[in-house]
Protein backbone atom coordinates (compact mmCIF):
# COMPACT_ATOMS: atom_id res chain seq x y z
CA UNK A 1 0.00 0.00 0.00
CA UNK A 2 1.13 3.24 -0.96
CA UNK A 3 0.78 5.68 2.07
CA UNK A 4 2.32 8.29 0.91
CA UNK A 5 1.01 12.17 0.87
CA UNK A 6 2.13 15.30 -0.66
CA UNK A 7 -0.77 17.12 1.37
CA UNK A 8 -0.81 17.58 5.43
CA UNK A 9 -2.11 14.76 7.33
CA UNK A 10 -4.36 16.09 10.50
CA UNK A 11 -4.05 14.86 13.55
CA UNK A 12 -7.05 12.83 14.61
CA UNK A 13 -7.05 13.45 17.95
CA UNK A 14 -5.00 16.60 18.81
CA UNK A 15 -4.56 17.02 22.60
CA UNK A 16 -4.39 13.18 23.25
CA UNK A 17 -0.66 11.70 23.35
CA UNK A 18 -0.95 8.08 22.08
CA UNK A 19 1.92 5.78 23.39
CA UNK A 20 4.62 4.57 21.55
CA UNK A 21 7.78 2.29 22.31
CA UNK A 22 10.81 3.14 21.56
CA UNK A 23 12.11 0.15 18.90
CA UNK A 24 15.52 1.39 18.25
CA UNK A 25 18.09 3.96 19.47
CA UNK A 26 20.56 5.35 16.94
CA UNK A 27 23.45 7.78 17.63
CA UNK A 28 23.84 10.16 14.41
CA UNK A 29 26.56 12.05 15.83
CA UNK A 30 28.13 13.52 19.72
CA UNK A 31 24.73 15.19 20.38
CA UNK A 32 22.74 13.86 18.07
CA UNK A 33 20.14 10.63 17.66
CA UNK A 34 17.45 9.17 16.00
CA UNK A 35 14.58 7.26 17.66
CA UNK A 36 12.49 4.20 15.84
CA UNK A 37 8.65 4.59 17.51
CA UNK A 38 5.95 1.90 17.29
CA UNK A 39 2.36 2.53 18.81
CA UNK A 40 2.51 0.56 21.63
CA UNK A 41 -1.63 -0.05 21.18
CA UNK A 42 -0.93 -1.93 18.65
CA UNK A 43 -3.54 0.11 16.27
CA UNK A 44 -2.78 1.87 12.67
CA UNK A 45 0.29 3.48 12.04
CA UNK A 46 0.49 7.45 11.77
CA UNK A 47 0.31 8.55 8.21
CA UNK A 48 2.33 11.81 7.56
CA UNK A 49 3.41 13.90 5.00
CA UNK A 50 7.12 15.25 4.40
CA UNK A 51 7.93 18.63 6.63
CA UNK A 52 5.67 17.99 9.39
CA UNK A 53 6.56 17.27 13.30
CA UNK A 54 4.95 15.84 16.30
CA UNK A 55 4.78 16.70 19.68
CA UNK A 56 6.81 13.88 21.27
CA UNK A 57 6.04 13.71 25.54
CA UNK A 58 9.31 12.73 28.06
CA UNK A 59 6.66 11.60 31.09
CA UNK A 60 7.48 13.71 34.13
CA UNK A 61 9.70 15.90 32.12
CA UNK A 62 8.04 17.70 28.98
CA UNK A 63 6.58 17.94 25.78
CA UNK A 64 8.89 19.10 22.23
CA UNK A 65 8.46 19.61 18.87
CA UNK A 66 10.06 17.47 16.31
CA UNK A 67 10.19 16.82 12.89
CA UNK A 68 9.81 13.38 11.67
CA UNK A 69 12.34 12.09 9.54
CA UNK A 70 11.14 8.76 8.53
CA UNK A 71 10.01 7.63 5.58
CA UNK A 72 6.73 8.51 4.83
CA UNK A 73 5.92 5.10 2.65
CA UNK A 74 6.55 3.29 6.12
CA UNK A 75 4.95 4.73 8.90
CA UNK A 76 4.68 1.90 10.55
CA UNK A 77 8.48 3.09 11.65
CA UNK A 78 7.87 6.80 13.45
CA UNK A 79 11.28 8.06 12.89
CA UNK A 80 12.51 10.86 14.91
CA UNK A 81 16.32 12.81 15.12
CA UNK A 82 17.15 15.33 17.22
CA UNK A 83 19.74 16.91 19.15
CA UNK A 84 20.33 16.46 22.95
CA UNK A 85 20.43 20.52 24.12
CA UNK A 86 17.62 21.08 25.85
CA UNK A 87 15.87 19.61 29.24
CA UNK A 88 13.51 16.99 27.29
CA UNK A 89 15.49 16.48 23.99
CA UNK A 90 18.38 15.30 27.12
CA UNK A 91 16.32 13.37 28.84
CA UNK A 92 14.98 11.68 25.74
CA UNK A 93 18.64 10.89 24.74
CA UNK A 94 18.80 8.96 27.66
CA UNK A 95 15.69 6.59 26.72
CA UNK A 96 16.20 3.20 25.29
CA UNK A 97 15.30 0.52 23.51
CA UNK A 98 11.27 0.15 25.50
CA UNK A 99 10.98 2.97 26.65
CA UNK A 100 7.49 4.69 26.47
CA UNK A 101 6.92 8.30 24.57
CA UNK A 102 3.85 10.47 24.31
CA UNK A 103 3.52 11.36 20.88
CA UNK A 104 0.60 13.62 19.26
CA UNK A 105 0.38 14.61 15.90
CA UNK A 106 1.26 15.45 12.84
CA UNK A 107 0.93 18.34 12.66
CA UNK A 108 2.21 21.51 9.99
CA UNK A 109 2.48 21.98 6.91
CA UNK A 110 4.50 19.90 4.07
CA UNK A 111 7.03 20.37 1.66
CA UNK A 112 5.31 21.42 -1.62
CA UNK A 113 6.44 18.23 -3.84
CA UNK A 114 3.05 17.74 -5.68
CA UNK A 115 3.54 21.69 -6.84
CA UNK A 116 7.39 20.38 -7.77
CA UNK A 117 6.75 17.55 -10.17
CA UNK A 118 8.58 18.31 -13.63
CA UNK A 119 10.47 20.63 -12.07
CA UNK A 120 14.14 20.90 -10.64
CA UNK A 121 14.23 20.12 -6.75
CA UNK A 122 17.49 21.62 -4.76
CA UNK A 123 17.41 20.64 -1.29
CA UNK A 124 19.76 23.12 0.42
CA UNK A 125 20.06 22.42 4.23
CA UNK A 126 22.46 22.32 6.85
CA UNK A 127 23.11 20.15 9.86
CA UNK A 128 20.48 18.68 11.68
CA UNK A 129 18.29 20.68 9.20
CA UNK A 130 18.46 17.27 6.90
CA UNK A 131 16.23 15.41 9.23
CA UNK A 132 12.62 17.08 8.34
CA UNK A 133 14.03 17.12 5.25
CA UNK A 134 14.34 12.98 4.63
CA UNK A 135 11.05 12.34 4.69
CA UNK A 136 10.77 14.79 1.32
CA UNK A 137 13.90 13.44 -0.24
CA UNK A 138 12.64 9.52 0.57
CA UNK A 139 9.85 10.53 -1.41
CA UNK A 140 11.01 12.39 -4.53
CA UNK A 141 13.15 9.48 -4.93
CA UNK A 142 10.87 7.37 -4.56
CA UNK A 143 8.55 8.92 -7.77
CA UNK A 144 12.00 9.54 -9.05
CA UNK A 145 10.05 9.94 -12.56
CA UNK A 146 8.08 12.50 -11.41
CA UNK A 147 11.07 15.17 -10.95
CA UNK A 148 13.64 16.58 -13.53
CA UNK A 149 16.95 16.85 -11.61
CA UNK A 150 17.29 16.68 -8.11
CA UNK A 151 19.88 18.18 -6.72
CA UNK A 152 21.11 18.16 -2.55
CA UNK A 153 23.44 20.72 -0.63
CA UNK A 154 24.49 19.47 2.25
CA UNK A 155 26.20 21.87 4.94
CA UNK A 156 27.90 20.67 8.26
CA UNK A 157 30.33 22.21 10.68
CA UNK A 158 32.78 19.08 10.50
CA UNK A 159 32.40 15.66 8.64
CA UNK A 160 31.75 14.54 12.36
CA UNK A 161 28.84 16.40 12.80
CA UNK A 162 27.06 15.01 9.75
CA UNK A 163 24.23 13.52 9.96
CA UNK A 164 22.51 10.52 8.34
CA UNK A 165 26.13 9.43 7.09
CA UNK A 166 25.42 6.26 5.22
CA UNK A 167 22.07 7.35 3.07
CA UNK A 168 23.67 10.40 2.38
CA UNK A 169 26.79 8.03 0.71
CA UNK A 170 24.15 6.08 -0.50
CA UNK A 171 22.50 8.45 -2.33
CA UNK A 172 25.69 9.77 -3.83
CA UNK A 173 25.94 6.63 -5.45
CA UNK A 174 22.96 6.88 -7.55
CA UNK A 175 22.90 8.47 -11.37
CA UNK A 176 20.08 10.64 -10.93
CA UNK A 177 20.56 12.59 -7.74
CA UNK A 178 23.43 15.31 -7.39
CA UNK A 179 24.80 15.20 -3.64
CA UNK A 180 27.21 18.16 -2.71
CA UNK A 181 28.43 18.57 0.77
CA UNK A 182 30.55 20.76 2.70
CA UNK A 183 31.69 21.84 6.00
CA UNK A 184 32.64 24.72 7.43
CA UNK A 185 35.71 23.76 8.98
CA UNK A 186 37.97 20.65 7.40
CA UNK A 187 39.04 17.95 9.87
CA UNK A 188 41.83 15.23 9.02
CA UNK A 189 40.67 12.82 6.37
CA UNK A 190 38.19 15.57 5.01
CA UNK A 191 38.79 15.62 1.18
CA UNK A 192 35.76 16.60 0.11
CA UNK A 193 34.42 20.86 -0.33
CA UNK A 194 35.00 23.88 2.81
CA UNK A 195 32.98 26.73 3.25
CA UNK A 196 29.36 26.75 3.98
CA UNK A 197 26.60 25.29 2.41
CA UNK A 198 25.31 28.80 0.49
CA UNK A 199 28.56 28.86 -1.50
CA UNK A 200 27.95 25.41 -2.91
CA UNK A 201 24.42 27.67 -4.65
CA UNK A 202 26.03 29.45 -7.81
CA UNK A 203 27.61 26.39 -9.57
CA UNK A 204 25.05 23.62 -8.66
CA UNK A 205 23.10 21.86 -11.75
CA UNK A 206 19.79 23.37 -11.41
CA UNK A 207 18.05 26.04 -13.86
CA UNK A 208 16.28 28.97 -11.88
CA UNK A 209 13.55 29.20 -14.17
CA UNK A 210 12.21 25.93 -13.50
CA UNK A 211 13.05 24.82 -9.86
CA UNK A 212 11.66 24.62 -6.49
CA UNK A 213 13.82 25.30 -3.70
CA UNK A 214 13.29 23.27 0.00
CA UNK A 215 15.57 25.25 2.62
CA UNK A 216 16.20 24.09 6.32
CA UNK A 217 18.25 25.13 8.86
CA UNK A 218 19.66 27.69 11.27
CA UNK A 219 17.16 30.66 10.43
CA UNK A 220 20.96 32.49 9.94
CA UNK A 221 21.87 29.68 7.40
CA UNK A 222 18.08 29.89 5.68
CA UNK A 223 18.94 34.04 5.59
CA UNK A 224 21.70 33.59 3.58
CA UNK A 225 20.67 30.94 1.54
CA UNK A 226 17.45 32.79 0.53
CA UNK A 227 19.92 35.11 -0.06
CA UNK A 228 21.98 33.10 -2.70
CA UNK A 229 19.43 31.78 -4.18
CA UNK A 230 17.68 34.99 -5.38
CA UNK A 231 20.85 36.13 -6.72
CA UNK A 232 21.32 32.88 -8.98
CA UNK A 233 17.48 33.78 -9.84
CA UNK A 234 15.03 32.26 -8.24
CA UNK A 235 11.74 34.28 -7.09
CA UNK A 236 10.04 34.24 -3.60
CA UNK A 237 7.34 31.80 -4.81
CA UNK A 238 9.88 29.10 -5.92
CA UNK A 239 11.46 29.23 -2.41
CA UNK A 240 10.11 27.12 0.68
CA UNK A 241 11.50 27.36 4.59
CA UNK A 242 10.41 25.23 7.28
CA UNK A 243 10.80 27.86 10.79
CA UNK A 244 11.27 26.41 14.04
CA UNK A 245 9.74 28.44 17.16
CA UNK A 246 8.75 27.76 20.67
CA UNK A 247 5.36 25.59 19.44
CA UNK A 248 3.91 24.68 22.69
CA UNK A 249 0.01 23.52 21.85
CA UNK A 250 0.87 22.88 17.92
CA UNK A 251 -2.69 23.10 17.01
CA UNK A 252 -2.81 26.92 17.16
CA UNK A 253 -4.67 27.93 20.40
CA UNK A 254 -1.54 28.64 22.76
CA UNK A 255 0.11 31.50 20.69
CA UNK A 256 3.71 30.92 21.90
CA UNK A 257 5.27 30.19 18.05
CA UNK A 258 3.37 33.16 16.70
CA UNK A 259 5.21 34.86 13.65
CA UNK A 260 3.45 37.78 12.67
CA UNK A 261 -0.06 36.96 11.43
CA UNK A 262 1.11 33.15 11.30
CA UNK A 263 1.24 30.69 14.01
CA UNK A 264 4.55 28.08 12.89
CA UNK A 265 2.56 25.17 14.29
CA UNK A 266 -0.58 24.99 12.01
CA UNK A 267 0.25 27.51 9.15
CA UNK A 268 4.16 26.32 8.98
CA UNK A 269 6.51 24.91 9.72
CA UNK A 270 6.94 24.99 5.79
CA UNK A 271 5.62 28.37 4.54
CA UNK A 272 6.27 29.52 0.74
CA UNK A 273 9.11 32.16 1.45
CA UNK A 274 6.55 35.02 0.11
CA UNK A 275 4.18 34.10 2.73
CA UNK A 276 7.42 35.28 5.43
CA UNK A 277 9.05 37.29 3.65
CA UNK A 278 8.15 40.96 5.21
CA UNK A 279 8.88 39.96 8.95
CA UNK A 280 11.70 37.47 8.36
CA UNK A 281 14.81 37.78 10.16
CA UNK A 282 13.14 40.85 11.65
CA UNK A 283 13.91 40.86 15.71
CA UNK A 284 11.03 42.61 16.40
CA UNK A 285 8.41 40.03 15.47
CA UNK B 1 38.80 24.43 -32.04
CA UNK B 2 37.93 26.98 -29.21
CA UNK B 3 40.79 29.64 -28.82
CA UNK B 4 41.36 31.18 -25.61
CA UNK B 5 39.00 34.09 -26.14
CA UNK B 6 35.97 31.33 -26.16
CA UNK B 7 37.29 29.52 -22.85
CA UNK B 8 37.43 32.93 -21.20
CA UNK B 9 33.57 34.31 -22.39
CA UNK B 10 32.55 30.66 -21.41
CA UNK B 11 33.71 30.75 -17.76
CA UNK B 12 31.24 32.76 -15.31
CA UNK B 13 33.51 35.12 -14.27
CA UNK B 14 33.94 37.07 -17.38
CA UNK B 15 30.10 36.17 -18.88
CA UNK B 16 28.87 39.16 -20.65
CA UNK B 17 31.98 41.03 -20.81
CA UNK B 18 32.39 42.96 -23.47
CA UNK B 19 34.68 41.35 -26.81
CA UNK B 20 36.92 43.92 -26.94
CA UNK B 21 37.96 43.41 -23.61
CA UNK B 22 38.13 39.66 -24.41
CA UNK B 23 40.20 40.24 -26.57
CA UNK B 24 42.79 42.56 -24.77
CA UNK B 25 42.81 40.18 -21.70
CA UNK B 26 43.23 37.05 -23.89
CA UNK B 27 46.73 38.33 -24.55
CA UNK B 28 47.55 38.06 -20.56
CA UNK B 29 46.08 34.38 -20.35
CA UNK B 30 47.52 30.86 -21.28
CA UNK B 31 45.90 27.18 -20.26
CA UNK B 32 47.29 25.18 -17.14
CA UNK B 33 46.35 21.54 -15.63
CA UNK B 34 48.07 20.75 -12.23
CA UNK B 35 48.03 17.57 -11.00
CA UNK B 36 46.56 16.46 -7.60
CA UNK B 37 48.89 17.73 -4.93
CA UNK B 38 50.04 20.12 -7.09
CA UNK B 39 50.94 23.53 -5.41
CA UNK B 40 49.05 26.45 -7.88
CA UNK B 41 51.04 29.08 -5.35
CA UNK B 42 52.15 28.96 -2.15
CA UNK B 43 51.66 31.32 0.92
CA UNK B 44 54.52 34.40 0.91
CA UNK B 45 55.03 33.89 -2.69
CA UNK B 46 55.06 36.37 -5.73
CA UNK B 47 51.13 36.62 -6.82
CA UNK B 48 52.01 37.27 -10.39
CA UNK B 49 48.61 35.64 -11.87
CA UNK B 50 45.06 34.70 -10.87
CA UNK B 51 42.97 31.57 -12.18
CA UNK B 52 39.81 31.03 -13.74
CA UNK B 53 38.80 27.38 -12.69
CA UNK B 54 37.44 24.98 -15.80
CA UNK B 55 37.77 21.54 -14.20
CA UNK B 56 38.92 19.72 -10.78
CA UNK B 57 39.45 21.38 -7.43
CA UNK B 58 41.43 23.44 -5.79
CA UNK B 59 41.95 24.11 -1.48
CA UNK B 60 43.58 26.95 -0.08
CA UNK B 61 44.80 26.41 2.99
CA UNK B 62 47.29 27.65 5.67
CA UNK B 63 49.62 25.81 7.73
CA UNK B 64 49.75 26.23 11.66
CA UNK B 65 52.28 24.70 13.49
CA UNK B 66 51.57 21.92 15.57
CA UNK B 67 48.05 21.14 13.51
CA UNK B 68 49.27 20.86 10.41
CA UNK B 69 47.66 22.45 6.85
CA UNK B 70 44.40 24.00 8.05
CA UNK B 71 41.76 24.13 4.92
CA UNK B 72 40.00 27.59 4.59
CA UNK B 73 38.13 27.06 1.58
CA UNK B 74 37.91 24.96 -1.46
CA UNK B 75 37.70 26.61 -4.55
CA UNK B 76 36.05 24.83 -7.73
CA UNK B 77 35.09 24.61 -11.78
CA UNK B 78 33.26 27.93 -12.56
CA UNK B 79 35.35 29.88 -9.98
CA UNK B 80 37.81 32.14 -9.90
CA UNK B 81 40.86 31.78 -7.76
CA UNK B 82 43.35 34.74 -6.19
CA UNK B 83 43.19 38.52 -6.10
CA UNK B 84 46.30 39.42 -4.10
CA UNK B 85 47.95 39.93 -7.62
CA UNK B 86 45.72 43.07 -7.38
CA UNK B 87 47.25 45.24 -4.79
CA UNK B 88 50.67 45.99 -3.02
CA UNK B 89 52.90 44.33 -1.90
CA UNK B 90 51.48 41.28 -4.24
CA UNK B 91 51.85 38.18 -2.11
CA UNK B 92 49.94 35.26 -1.84
CA UNK B 93 48.25 35.19 1.86
CA UNK B 94 47.28 31.47 1.65
CA UNK B 95 48.87 28.04 -0.30
CA UNK B 96 46.48 26.58 -3.12
CA UNK B 97 46.96 23.39 -3.65
CA UNK B 98 44.74 20.77 -6.37
CA UNK B 99 42.96 18.34 -4.56
CA UNK B 100 42.34 16.90 -8.23
CA UNK B 101 43.73 17.59 -11.61
CA UNK B 102 42.92 20.67 -11.91
CA UNK B 103 42.56 22.51 -15.32
CA UNK B 104 42.26 26.60 -15.25
CA UNK B 105 42.98 29.04 -17.13
CA UNK B 106 45.87 31.69 -15.73
CA UNK B 107 46.18 35.65 -16.11
CA UNK B 108 49.51 37.30 -15.98
CA UNK B 109 48.64 39.66 -13.30
CA UNK B 110 51.09 42.41 -14.60
CA UNK B 111 49.68 42.36 -17.93
CA UNK B 112 46.34 42.58 -17.15
CA UNK B 113 47.40 45.76 -14.58
CA UNK B 114 49.02 46.62 -17.28
CA UNK B 115 46.07 46.96 -19.59
CA UNK B 116 43.82 48.01 -16.97
CA UNK B 117 45.93 51.06 -16.46
CA UNK B 118 45.61 51.64 -20.02
CA UNK B 119 41.79 50.80 -20.53
CA UNK B 120 40.11 52.45 -17.46
CA UNK B 121 36.74 50.78 -18.41
CA UNK B 122 38.35 47.56 -18.21
CA UNK B 123 39.86 48.43 -15.31
CA UNK B 124 36.59 48.78 -13.99
CA UNK B 125 35.00 46.20 -14.98
CA UNK B 126 37.35 44.08 -13.83
CA UNK B 127 37.14 45.69 -10.33
CA UNK B 128 33.64 45.23 -10.32
CA UNK B 129 33.39 41.22 -10.90
CA UNK B 130 36.50 40.58 -8.74
CA UNK B 131 34.48 43.21 -5.51
CA UNK B 132 31.55 41.07 -6.39
CA UNK B 133 33.79 37.90 -5.92
CA UNK B 134 35.38 39.60 -2.83
CA UNK B 135 31.81 40.35 -0.92
CA UNK B 136 30.49 37.19 -1.71
CA UNK B 137 33.62 35.71 0.05
CA UNK B 138 33.04 37.94 3.23
CA UNK B 139 29.56 37.12 3.54
CA UNK B 140 30.36 33.19 3.52
CA UNK B 141 33.28 34.03 5.92
CA UNK B 142 30.93 35.98 7.88
CA UNK B 143 28.19 32.97 8.09
CA UNK B 144 31.39 30.42 8.51
CA UNK B 145 32.46 32.53 12.00
CA UNK B 146 29.09 32.54 12.86
CA UNK B 147 29.51 28.68 13.58
CA UNK B 148 25.32 28.10 13.01
CA UNK B 149 25.39 24.34 14.24
CA UNK B 150 26.48 25.03 17.17
CA UNK B 151 29.72 23.54 18.84
CA UNK B 152 30.44 20.77 21.00
CA UNK B 153 28.96 21.25 24.81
Amino acid sequence: MNTMSAEPIQAVDPMAPRWYRILQRRRENHDTFTLELTPEDGGAPMAFAPGQFNMLYVFGVGEIPISISGDPSQPQRLIHTTRAVGTVTKAMSRLGKGDLLGVRGPFGTSWPLAEAEGKDVVVVTGGIGLAPLRPAIYQLLAQREKYARIVLLYGARTQEDMVFRRELERWSARLDVEIFATVDRATSGWRGNVGVATTLIPHAPFDPDDTIALVCGPEVMMRYTVAALEKRGLEHEQIYISMERNMKCAVGFCGHCQFGPQFICKDGPVFRFDQVRAIFGKWEV
Amino acid sequence: MQTMKDLIAEHPFFRGLDPEHLDVIAGCAQNVRFQAGEFLFREGDEADRFFLIRHGRVALSTYIPERGAITIQTIGAGEVLGWSWLFPPYRWHFDARALEVTRAIAFDGKCLREKCQADSKLGYELMRRFASIMMDRLQATRLQLLDVYGGRS
